[in-house]
C-alpha cells in the first residue's frame, strides 16, 4: 500500500509569518537577557573606575542598607496587605451579592490604575499628616515595643507610612488574583459543606481556603515583587538615610534601592551613575527571584496572571 | 396544623434582622460622642476620626458576638464575627480610593485651567505656566512605546497560541509572566545602559523613555492578546483550513479579526498602565521646562515627571508649584480613567456575542 496523502505545501507566506511569530516570542527571552547583560556591563565601571565618595567602604557596604530598606518596606506592606486582600477577595467572591460584587471588583481594580506618582503625592500631602497623631499615640503608649520606639517623626514621612502606601498599591493585584482562585473553588465542595449544616464561615474554612492556599501564597509573592520595585511613592514619601533602622516611626529610615536610584540618578555624574546601575542590578536580581518563585507556584495550578 | 419545632432545633433561633445595623449605628455614635467629650476636655487636642472608627468597630464586633453567642450559639456567632472582619477589610480598601479621588479633584481644580493646557514652564518662576510640554512629551513617548510594543506583543502572542510547541513556548510563557514583574526603574536603567553605548554617558532622550516603557508594556499586551486568541473557537480555524486557506492567512483574516475587540481592550489597558510610569522617564527622558517635539534628541518632559518635579523642586512661591503638581495629577488620572473607560466600552460593544 502506498501513502496517498498529498504532501503539505510549504508556502512562502507561512514560513515568513511563522518565523516572525517565533522571533517575536523568543525576543521576550532575549529582552530579559539583554536587560541583565547591559545592566551588568554598565555596572563594571563602578568597580574598576576611581573611588566614589558615596561608597568609600565598598559596594556591599553601600548597597546593604538599601537592600534592607527595600525588603523591610515590602515586608511591612505585605503584612498589612495580605489579610486585607484575603478579606476583599472573600467579600467579593462569597459575601456581596453578585451584581454589586462586579461593581465592587471594578472599584478595587481602579486602585491599580492610579499612577504611582499620584500615590506619592497623596501619601505625603494627605496620608502622612493624617497618620501622624496616631504615630504619636503609638510611640507614647506602645513605645516599649522596639518597632515603635525612638524619636517620632514630626512629618509622618516614616517607614510605616511607606508600608501603608505600598500596601494600598499592591492590594488590588493581590485581591484580584486571590478572588480568581476563590471563585474557582469547586461548587460541589461548597454545597456539600453547606448541606452538612456548615455556616458560611465554616464552609469557607473547609472548602474555599484549603483550595485557595497556593493562590494566596503566590499572590503574596507577586505583591512582594511589586512593592520591592516600587519607586516614586517611596522616593516622595520616605525621609531617607543610609542607615539600618528597625524603628518604623522615626525620620531616619533606610531608603529603598529603587527610591535611592530615582533620587540620585538625575544628578549623578561619572561612575556614580554606574554605581547606581549596579544597585539596580541587585534589585533586578531580587525581584526576578521573587517573581520566578511566585510564577512557578502559579504555573503549577492554572490560568492566573497579574497581567490580566 | 402548625409544626412544632423539636427540641434539637433550639439554639438555632436567629437574631432579628435589625439588630446588627442598630448595634453598628449605636456604637459609632457612642464612640463619636466619647471622642467629642474627650476632645472638649483637652483644649489642644483635635477631634481624631481614627479612634472613633476603631473603638466603634471593636465595640460593635464584641457586642454582636456576645449577643449572637447567647441567642444563636457559638458557631453562628463566629460566622457573624468573620462577616464583620471581611466587610471591614473591604471598606478599608475603599477609603484610600475615595480619599485619593476626592483630594486629586479638589486640589487639582485650582490650576485646571486653560493656561495649564496652553503654556509650558519656560521662563516661569512662581505662578502661572502650564504642562503643555509635559502633555506633548507623554503623548509622543507613550505613542512610540505603543508602536513598538503592539506588533511585538501581538506576534509573540500569536507564536504562543498558534505556533508554539514543546519546551520553548513554555519557557516563553513563563518569562512573559516574570517580565510583568520587572521593576519600572530597572526598565529605565536598561534603556539608559542601552543608549549610553551609542550616545555616551549622561544621555537623555524621549526615545529611550519609549524603549523603557515598551519593556513594561510588551508582557501586558502579550497576556491580553493570548487570552483573546485562546477563546477564538477552533471551528473557525478548521473551517478556514478546510477551504484551503493557508495558516498565516487564517491567523490574519480569521483569528485576529475575531479577537480584535479583546486585543484593543488589552492594548488600551496596557497604555493606561504605562502612561503613569514616572521612574523610567525620570532616568532616561529627564526633565526640562521647555517644549521639545523631537523624541530623538535632548530631554523631554512627561506628565508624571512633571508632577514629581513640580513637587520635588518647589521654587519660591511654593503653593504655585504644589498646585501645578495636583493639576498634573488630575490630568493624569483623567487620562488613565478615560483609557480604562474606552477599553471597557470597546469590549462591551465590539466583542463577538456568543
Amino acid at each position: 500500500m502506498t501513502d496517498v496523502r498529498p504532501k503539505a505545501v510549504r508556502r512562502l507566506g507561512d514560513v515568513v509569518f511563522a518565523n516572525l511569530a517565533f522571533f517575536a516570542g523568543v525576543s521576550i527571552l532575549a529582552t530579559l537577557a539583554t536587560v541583565a547583560a547591559f545592566l551588568f556591563a554598565q555596572s563594571v565601571p563602578a568597580f574598576t573606575g576611581p573611588e566614589i565618595a558615596a561608597a568609600e567602604d565598598g559596594f556591599l557596604a553601600y548597597v546593604f542598607p538599601f537592600v534592607f530598606g527595600t525588603v523591610y518596606a515590602s515586608v511591612i506592606a505585605l503584612i498589612i496587605a495580605t489579610p486585607l486582600a484575603i478579606g476583599i477577595a472573600l467579600y467579593i467572591s462569597h459575601f456581596a451579592n453578585r451584581r454589586f460584587a462586579q461593581i465592587l471588583g471594578y472599584a478595587v481594580d481602579l486602585l491599580a490604575a492610579i499612577p504611582s506618582v499620584v500615590y506619592g503625592l497623596w501619601g505625603i500631602l494627605v496620608l502622612a499628616p493624617f497618620l501622624n497623631p496616631t504615630f504619636m499615640w503609638l510611640n507614647e503608649n506602645l513605645g516599649w515595643i522596639p518597632f515603635f520606639s525612638g524619636q517620632v517623626s514630626a512629618t509622618g514621612r516614616t517607614m510605616l507610612t511607606v508600608g501603608i502606601v505600598l500596601a494600598i498599591m499592591v492590594l488590588p493585584i493581590m485581591a484580584a488574583l486571590i478572588r480568581e482562585v476563590f471563585l474557582q473553588t469547586p461548587t460541589l465542595h461548597e454545597e456539600a459543606a453547606l448541606a452538612l449544616g456548615a455556616t458560611r464561615w465554616e464552609m469557607i474554612k473547609m472548602a474555599v481556603l484549603p483550595f485557595g492556599r497556593p493562590g494566596i501564597i503566590s499572590a503574596a509573592m507577586l505583591g512582594l515583587g511589586r512593592s520591592l520595585g516600587e519607586t516614586m511613592a517611596v522616593a516622595m514619601v520616605l525621609s531617607p538615610a543610609a542607615v539600618i533602622n528597625f524603628a518604623v516611626l522615626t525620620s531616619t529610615n533606610s531608603n529603598t534601592i529603587a527610591a535611592n536610584i530615582a533620587l540620585q540618578f538625575p544628578e549623578a555624574g561619572g561612575n556614580y551613575s554606574n554605581l547606581l546601575i549596579a544597585t539596580g542590578l541587585v534589585l533586578f536580581g531580587i525581584t526576578m527571584v521573587v517573581n520566578m518563585i511566585a510564577r512557578w507556584i502559579i504555573s503549577r495550578r492554572a490560568e492566573f496572571s497579574g497581567a490580566n | 396544623m402548625s409544626t412544632q419545632l423539636s427540641p434539637s432545633f433550639q439554639g438555632t433561633k436567629d437574631l432579628p434582622k435589625w439588630v446588627s445595623p442598630a448595634l453598628l449605628t449605636a456604637f459609632f455614635l457612642g464612640s463619636f460622642t466619647l471622642q467629642v467629650a474627650l476632645a472638649s476636655q483637652d483644649e489642644q487636642s483635635e477631634l481624631n476620626l481614627i479612634p472613633v472608627a476603631v473603638f466603634g468597630l471593636i465595640g460593635f464586633a464584641f457586642a454582636l458576638y456576645a449577643l449572637s453567642r447567647a441567642v444563636e450559639g457559638r458557631r453562628k456567632a463566629t460566622d457573624r464575627l468573620v462577616t464583620i472582619l471581611v466587610t471591614t477589610a473591604f471598606s478599608l480598601a475603599l477609603i484610600p480610593l475615595l480619599s485619593l479621588a476626592y483630594t486629586v479633584v479638589q486640589k487639582g481644580a485650582a490650576r485646571f485651567d486653560a493656561e495649564f493646557f496652553t503654556f509650558s514652564m519656560r521662563n516661569i518662576v512662581g505662578e502661572g505656566g502650564g504642562a503643555l510640554h509635559a502633555i506633548i512629551g507623554t503623548l509622543e513617548i507613550t505613542g512610540l512605546a505603543t508602536l513598538i510594543s503592539v506588533p511585538i506583543g501581538i506576534m509573540a502572542a500569536i507564536y504562543i497560541v498558534e505556533y508554539g510547541r514543546g519546551k520553548i513556548v513554555r519557557l516563553v510563557t513563563f518569562f512573559v509572566d516574570v517580565m510583568t514583574g520587572v521593576p519600572s526603574i530597572v526598565a529605565g536603567l536598561f534603556a539608559y545602559a542601552l543608549f549610553v553605548i551609542f550616545f555616551g554617558p549622561g544621555v537623555r532622550m524621549g526615545l529611550g523613555g519609549a524603549i523603557a516603557l515598551s519593556v513594561l508594556m510588551i508582557p501586558v499586551v502579550i497576556r491580553a492578546t493570548e487570552e483573546m486568541l485562546k477563546i477564538v473557537p477552533n471551528e473557525l480555524r478548521e473551517a478556514a483550513y478546510a477551504l484551503g486557506v493557508p495558516k498565516w492567512l487564517t491567523v490574519i483574516k480569521v483569528v485576529l479579526p475575531t479577537a480584535l475587540a479583546g486585543i484593543a481592550t488589552g492594548v488600551m489597558i496596557a497604555i493606561a498602565r504605562v502612561i503613569g510610569e514616572t521612574a523610567p522617564l525620570l532616568i532616561i527622558a529627564g526633565f526640562t521646562s521647555s517644549m521639545n517635539y523631537n523624541p530623538f534628541d535632548e530631554r523631554m518632559m512627561t506628565l508624571p515627571v512633571f508632577v514629581y518635579t513640580s513637587y520635588a523642586n518647589q521654587g519660591v512661591d511654593m503653593q504655585a508649584y504644589v498646585d501645578r503638581a495636583w493639576a498634573g495629577a488630575l490630568t493624569l488620572m483623567l487620562i488613565v480613567m478615560l483609557l480604562n473607560l474606552v477599553a471597557r466600552l470597546i469590549s462591551k460593544y465590539f466583542s463577538p456575542k456568543g
